[in-house]
Parts: C-alpha cells; structure tokens; sequence
C-alpha cells in the first residue's frame, strides 16, 4: 500500500493497489460498526450489529421471500426507467440538434426538472391507483426531465469543427444528426443514462415507501414497524450492491459499444 | 477537367471587426495557390467564404460560374484542427464524403485502398484517429477530402500544428498528389517557406483588415525535391516575401 510520503498529485496507482484500497475501507467500516454495536456502545434497538443483518437477511431471503421484492423493485426501476429514456432520448436530441424545438421544449423542461418526483405520488396515487403504473410514472417523471436536458446539451455541444468537416464533405441536415451529430454524442448519452438511472432507483424506494404491498421499500416500512433495524440496513446494503452491479454493467457495455471514446 | 476559372469578388466581412476588405482573387484551374500572412489577417476567413462556411457581407464567390450559397462536397477542406470523425476508422473516415453521395460500397471500398495507398497508411485502415499521430491524422484528412474528388480543395493551416520534420514530409506528400492530380488548391499559412515550396502562386495578405497586398509567381520547376528549399532562386522570393510580410506584421503590432 502507498504510504502518505509517496503519495504524489495525479500520480497513477496499479489496479492491485486500487482494489486493495477500495476493500480496505469496506473491512474498516464494517469494523467499526461491528465494533459500536457488539461492544454495546449503541442500543441495539436503534442499530442491529452486522451478524444480526446478515442474519435477518437470511431469513429474509429463505422465509420471507425478499427475492420477489427485490425482483419487482428492479423490474420497477428499469421499466420506469426505459420508458423515460424511450421518450426522452429522442426529444433530447432533437433539441441540441434543431434550436426551435430547443426554445420551444426548454422552459417547460427546465421548469419540470425542479418538481419533485416524490411530490407527486399522492396525485399519482388518486390518479393511477396504487398499482405497478403509478411506482412507474414516478420513475418515469423523476427521469425524463433530466435525461431531456442533459442529453440535450451534450448534442448542442458537439464539435462545430466537426459538424463543418461534416458539410465540407457534402452532409446534409438528416445526414449530419445522423452520422455526426448522434454518433459523436452516443458515448455522452450512454454516461447521463448510467448517471439517471442512480437516481432512478432513489425514486423507486420513496415509490415504494408509500402505499405499496411489496418491493424493497414496501419491505423496509415493514421493518420499521417491527423495529428490525437488520432488515432495514440488509434492504439498504441489498439497493447499493444492485447499483454497483448495473454501474459496472453500463460502464462494461459501454466500453463495447464506443472503443474509439477510449482507444 | 474544362479549362474553368473562378472569380472572387468583392468579399468582405461584418460591422465590427472588419476581417477582410473588399478584395478580388481569381484562381484559375490546376493552379496551387498560397494565402501568406500574419496571423489576424483574415486568410482563415476567406477560405471559410469559399467553403460557404461563412458568407460575404458584400460580394459573391463564384465556382465554375456558380455562385458559392452553403457548404458543398465540391469544395473539400482540411483545417488546422484534426477534425476526423472519432468514431470511424480510418477507411470509414475517407469514405465519409462517398457515402454522402451513396456512392456504392465496392466502388468506396477501390477509392479507399487507392487513398490510403497514397497517403502510405496501408495497414491502419481500421485504426481509430485516437491510435494516429498528428500528421497520419491529417493524411487521412487530405485524403478524406480528396476521396470526394471536389473540383477545389482548400486547407487551413493543415500542418500548423506538427512538427517542423512531419511537416516538410507532408508538404512534399501533398505537393506530389498535386503534381499527379493537378488539382486546383487554395493553401492558407503564416509559414513563408511553406507557401512558396508549395506554391505556383503565392498571395500576400495584409495585417487587419485583411487586404490582397501582393500576388507573386512562383516559377520554380516541377517536380520539387525539398533541396529546392536552400536554391539561389528559392532564397531570393524568400527574401521578397520575407520584405513583404515584415512590413505587414509592424503594421499588426503596432495596433495592438
């Protein structure tokens, strides 16, 4: 490991070094908290030690059938999801590519990114039920503003170097958004896609939070009642290891989708 | 190719900078011309009056007796920046322009390996422009606009930022596609040696606003061979273009 004397700006690390580190933190969070609850410093009604978490998590996952919650969670997260960026995407592109559809969708987006999704799911609920179309429509509210207007500036901010070679070479207005204007702002779109999706899944546990009958959310209101501060931290520690998978899902398809961002 | 000609009158740019003053050029076919001049004197600007990357504020450009409205494939550029499309391959990138025109891929395919031929980057036909050093980037950038076969190509600096061996290389590179397919170019650079090495012509432009100060003949022999560089007759039209150029850039500074 790197003593703090070596340590220079920007100096890169090898990938040995960087694992090693990223562990470490893990091994000394849990021990800390491993350290706070078994040693007694905190009651235990307010915090559960690790060994009690994982085993209510097992019994979560054997008894109580957390697998489907968690399966219905994802299902919610990613449809709500792909609807926005089915929507979103496309308008997105259109006005970094074309300014009039710029000015006439940019007020209302820029206004509609600052509501608050989670704002809505009493309305939602009176207008959708408490079905899985209202757990979607808060996802997808909570991320088509924002996809819209990300994805937005990326387009607009292509290279004007390039879009000229483009026409130099006798592209056309189709051709261009086409073959130069999408191409080029693809990788880009891909990270804001990774980035919402983060966020997505914040949407989904408040979703779930309020008037649901299952999902990880629904399972950890559960657990307040019951006061089984385990389950709650396992449902949590369950949401970060699913984030970390679909992060390294996108950033792997992503490097086979776009080699050349990163040759 | 006709015997066509093209007139240039009467170009000038916007209210508050004026980049360039009314100036008249004519560039006849096959003729290598190069734009001289200090940096800020509107040789950039008037290149992108001819790509229609930019239009006249007063005046009109004409190419083969049309007028020059918007951007076309008949007027290829290169430019300072590498501006090669990063997600194409090299054989993608010089076929960019056919494909426009849907030209058919057996026939892209046969322009392809002709070029990168010429150009001598045979075995880099799949490599990324990222993999390329700067002057394999512009190659490929000459080449990309040559590939469209337009009836001008115009290159903004194109070497301006290489190294000054890569650079000798790619003047003698490009000079010998020149003297091959005796296309019509129009070269923009600050570099003296550069535009009279390549040049049958070479146009002086003044310090800001931009003005056609002298227009000289180059009469050196074809084919070139860069020694013509340290030649008794090379080192005179330096000297005449060296006065020319000095004068303009005191002028330039002066302003400042």
């Amino acid at each position: 490991m790197a003593a703090p004397h070596n340590m220079k700006p920007l100096a890169p690390i090898s990938n040995t070094v960087r694992l090693a580190l990223g562990i470490l933190f893990f091994v000394l969070f849990f021990a800390a908290w491993a350290y706070a609850t078994l040693g007694g410093y905190v009651s235990k009604t307010f915090l559960a030690d690790p060994l009690t978490m994982l085993e209510e998590g097992w019994l979560l996952l054997t008894k109580h059938g957390f697998l489907g919650d968690i399966g219905i969670t994802i299902w919610r997260v990613v449809g709500g999801f792909v609807l926005a960026a089915l929507v979103a995407v496309p308008i997105g592109i259109l006005m970094g590519a074309y300014k009039p559809i710029e000015a006439f969708f940019e007020p209302f987006v820029s206004f509609a990114r600052y509501l608050p999704a989670s704002a809505f799911i009493p309305l939602l609920i009176l207008w959708a039920g408490l079905g899985e179309l209202q757990k979607l429509l808060v996802i997808f509210i909570g991320s088509v503003f924002q996809i819209v207007l990300m994805v937005a500036v990326t387009v607009s901010s292509v290279r004007r170097d390039l879009v000229e070679a483009a026409m130099t070479l006798g592209a056309r207005d189709r051709g261009i958004l086409a073959r130069v204007l999408i191409p080029a702002s693809a990788p880009d779109i891909a990270e804001i896609l990774r980035l919402v999706l983060g966020w997505a899944w914040t949407y989904v546990i408040v979703a779930e939070l309020i008037g649901s009958s299952s999902g990880i959310g629904h399972m950890i209101t559960d657990s307040q009642a019951l006061l089984a501060t385990g389950q709650i931290i396992f449902g949590i520690i369950v949401i970060g290891v699913i984030g970390l998978i679909s992060d390294f899902l996108f950033k792997w398809g992503n490097r086979q989708l776009f080699p050349w961002s990163l040759a | 190719m006709e015997n066509v000609s093209r007139i240039f009158a009467g170009v000038r740019r916007g209210a508050p900078t004026r980049a360039l003053e009314p100036a008249n050029l004519m560039v006849s076919d096959n003729d290598f011309v190069t734009i001289l001049g200090p940096s800020g004197c509107g040789k950039s600007t008037l290149l992108r009056l001819i790509a229609g990357l930019d239009q006249p504020t007063t005046g009109r450009i004409i190419l083969n007796g049309i007028p020059v409205t918007e951007p076309g494939p008949d007027r290829g550029m290169v430019f300072q920046s590498y501006t090669l499309f990063p997600w194409l391959t090299v054989a993608d990138n010089i076929a960019f322009g056919l494909r426009e025109k849907r030209v058919p891929a057996q026939r892209r395919t046969a322009v392809v390996r002709d070029w990168l031929g010429r150009i001598g980057l045979v075995g880099f036909e799949h490599h990324y422009p990222k993999q390329l050093s700067g002057g394999m980037q512009q190659r490929t950038a000459i080449a990309r606009a040559l590939a469209n076969d337009p009836a001008i190509l115009l290159l903004d600096e194109p070497f301006g930022a290489l190294d000054n061996q890569t650079r000798a290389l790619m003047q003698e590179l490009l000079l010998g596609i020149w003297e091959r397919e005796r296309k019509t170019v129009l070269f923009v650079t600050h570099d003296i040696e550069e535009a009279i090495f390549l040049a049958s012509r070479v146009v002086v432009m003044t310090a800001r606003p931009g003005r056609i100060k002298a227009d000289v003949l180059i009469d050196l022999p074809h084919p070139r061979h860069y020694t013509i560089k340290t030649s008794p007759e090379f080192s005179a039209l330096k000297a005449r273009l060296t006065e020319e150029i000095r004068a303009e850039v005191v002028l330039a500074d002066a302003e400042h």
